[in-house]
């Protein structure tokens, strides 16, 4: 008996018992797909946080208002008003005092109400620097983006994202239109690329203006010059680090503050923030991937129930094909090859479940699968395993069956 | 099995535990292809001297055969009667390879079979033996020539000679238009001439029948006796175990077994 009829004399086996074999192939099946599936969406979420943290722009530094929590418990720094400055900003842009810092831009943020005409939108004003652009990678796809002259001369104008000029303009060209803010007009001077994020409103509902027009005629108050967050761009990946050391430098030396821990800011880099978010999604999914094995195990222990009711009820075949000539080694294999059969066959299946499940899922909840070919693979391959693995005991006790007893039953 | 690669009849076997090197080949026995007598050899087919078979069941012994010697010479088609208790499944077993005596000798064509292990018997099962049974004991997921080549798979025949010779074994029982059709659409008669064509496919040594008749009816019981008559005129060994008297008559020879023990151990000649 070779191979080839090993796998004849098991398939035909299979085939036979059709209901038995699906039903333990599906066990199997719902295994592998839920693996299949949580590794497909630990992946979607990671790509996801991945994305939106690259929207940020490139080899960026976030300057946050607020240091870590202190040994005592007392989070510093971080209060009403800000301890972050325009003027911690132009010590930043000093290019001899930190040459590896390409640019910097402030960001002071809050919410308002955006009125054309009978028209109103909330969105997210944020005051900024023409170098914003250029930190934050963005383009405008009309007119044109806010300059120095702009903030010199407390010029009344404002660029918008895309998802806030279809609000206000509709199909309008919001070029050149003027919209009201706390009853001060502006005049829109330019739209800003579409960013295609998966948090699309935060990057493309904005409304952009100078910091001086926002400081003066929109919000005033004392703390006029603070600012909420300062975006940094290092001059390439390679020097990200050394910017990162300058920026604290500098600001400890502008704050006037000698001990690195009592810091009033915290600055995060891109990397820092990812591995922060992908740890947290790593625990999810190796708690989901954790489930989908318990429930692959339970799918194998099915497989090795079946195998051996099978045993027992072909038990006079066992008994014959040994009077017949079949070695023990002989029917240890074909009971072990009629396994990992259905451990294939439902490591296929499950597998081809995940992809449709993939294809399906992102239809009804807002995530995203990814699958890879290779976790596909090792997936069918486990699915194997785990047939074969409970497969070895029945086989084992069909092999060591006495052919007599075997014949003998009834 | 060292070897799971495709092999005809005359397989290596060398790599593995196996049949002592004269044993080997496509004939181990001495014996003739059927339906050609030319030479005799004077080993007998079946030897027992002195055979006993005691099962253990905790402490309890018990005989199941007591001191049999039997001689069973190449073309002889023997019956082995007896009521049922009287040991003679126990002695179909041991004649059939599929258990060993606890002691005594028994050699099958002149081999000690007492020395072999589990492999090897299976080989000699599958090459000196061709089993008939009461249940017919066919499998139902097969076609009837799947059923009789079953013997061939386990003897490494290559695929295209297997099917030949399984249809050449059920033209032989008069069944080669029945050859693709399954077990449960055969009549019980044709379920046990597919079983013959099963046991003479691999031209085994000897044909072992256990109570091949007990779940046919009459006319069924003379097609699967009349087979075996046949078969016996072409030179086969034949023992058959039954309980019927009229069918134990068919034989040259009958043996009875009582209280496992052959009662009449001189041959006595029946008369067929």
């Amino acid at each position: 008996m070779n191979w080839r009829d090993t796998f004849r004399t098991a398939g035909d086996a299979v085939r036979t018992h059709r209901l038995r074999s699906a039903l333990t192939m599906l066990g199997i099946m719902i295994g592998i797909s839920a693996v299949v599936l949580t590794v497909g969406l630990g992946q979607g979420a990671r790509s996801k946080v991945q994305e939106s943290i690259n929207a940020l722009g490139t080899n960026l530094l976030v300057v946050s208002p607020g240091s870590t929590t202190s040994s005592t418990g007392v989070r510093g720094g971080f209060g009403s008003a800000s301890t972050l400055t325009l003027e911690d900003a132009a010590a930043l842009s000093n290019r001899d005092a930190a040459p590896d810092i390409q640019a910097v831009a402030t960001e002071t943020t809050s919410n308002v109400q955006v009125d054309y005409g009978t028209t109103n939108w909330t969105t997210t004003l944020t005051a900024t620097s023409a170098t914003w652009q250029e930190v934050r990678s963005r383009e405008v796809t009309a007119g044109r983006f806010l300059t120095a002259a702009d903030d010199a001369g407390i010029a009344p104008v404002v660029v918008i994202g895309p998802a806030t000029a279809t609000e206000l303009f509709a199909t309008l060209d919001p070029i050149g239109q003027t919209v009201t803010v706390n009853n001060v007009s502006l005049k829109v001077i330019g739209v800003l690329d579409e960013l295609s994020s998966s948090d699309s409103t935060r990057n493309n509902d904005v409304a952009l203006v100078p910091q001086s027009t926002y400081s003066q005629l929109l919000v005033g108050g004392a703390s006029r010059d603070s600012v909420s967050s300062i975006y940094i761009k290092a001059t390439g990946s390679g020097t990200l680090s050394a910017a990162y050391q300058e920026a604290d430098a500098l600001l400890l030396n502008t704050h006037g503050i000698t001990t690195a821990t009592s810091a009033d800011f915290s600055i995060a880099t891109q990397a820092s923030l990812l591995s922060t978010a992908n740890s947290v999604n790593d625990t999810l999914t190796v708690m989901l991937a954790g489930i989908a094995v318990i429930s692959l195990l339970v799918g194998g222990i099915g497989v090795m129930n079946i195998m051996l009711v099978s045993v027992t009820e072909r038990i006079r075949e066992i008994g014959l094909r040994k009077a017949l000539g079949g070695r023990p080694r002989l029917i240890r294999r074909q009971f072990l090859v009629e396994a990992s059969i259905l451990g294939l066959a439902g490591g296929v299946l499950g597998v081809a479940v995940g992809f449709a499940g993939a294809a399906i899922l992102p239809h009804i909840s807002d995530s995203r699968v990814i699958l890879s070919t290779s976790a596909s693979i090792g997936a069918i391959a486990m699915a194997m395993a785990i047939g074969i693995v409970f497969g070895v005991y029945p086989a084992s006790r069909a092999a060591r069956l006495a052919p007599i007893d075997a014949l003998r039953s009834e | 099995m060292a070897a799971p690669r495709d092999a005809s009849h005359t397989t290596d076997e060398s790599a593995e535990r196996s049949l002592p090197a004269d044993s080997l080949g496509p004939r181990p026995f001495p014996v003739e292809p059927p339906y050609d007598q030319s030479t005799r050899d004077p080993v007998p087919v079946l030897e027992l001297l002195d055979v006993s078979k005691i099962y253990r069941t905790g402490e309890i012994e018990v005989a199941a055969l007591r001191n049999v010697s039997l001689r069973i010479e190449e073309n002889e088609f023997v019956a082995i009667t007896g009521p049922s208790g009287s040991g003679k499944s126990t002695l179909m077993h041991i004649l059939g390879c599929l258990d060993v005596p606890s002691s005594g000798v028994f050699r099958l064509a002149g081999h000690d079979v007492q020395t072999f292990d589990e492999n090897q018997l299976a080989d000699v099962r599958n090459r000196f033996i061709g089993f008939v049974f009461q249940q017919f004991n066919l499998l139902a997921y097969l076609s009837a020539w799947r059923n009789v080549e079953l013997p061939l798979v386990y003897a490494k025949v290559r695929p295209a000679e297997r099917k030949a010779r399984a249809l050449a074994a059920l033209d032989v029982v008069g069944l080669a238009d029945r050859a693709q059709h399954k077990p449960g659409e055969l009549s019980g008669g044709q379920q046990q001439r597919v079983a013959v064509a099963r046991a003479l496919v691999t031209e085994p040594g000897m044909i072992l029948a256990d109570e091949p008749t007990g779940n046919l009816d009459s006319t069924a019981t003379a097609d699967v006796l009349a087979l075996l008559d046949e078969l016996h005129r072409a030179g086969r060994t034949i023992v058959l175990i039954t309980h019927e008297h009229d069918v134990a008559a068919r034989a040259q020879r009958t043996v009875m077994i009582r209280d496992g023990g052959v009662f009449v151990p001189t041959a006595a000649a029946v008369g067929a």
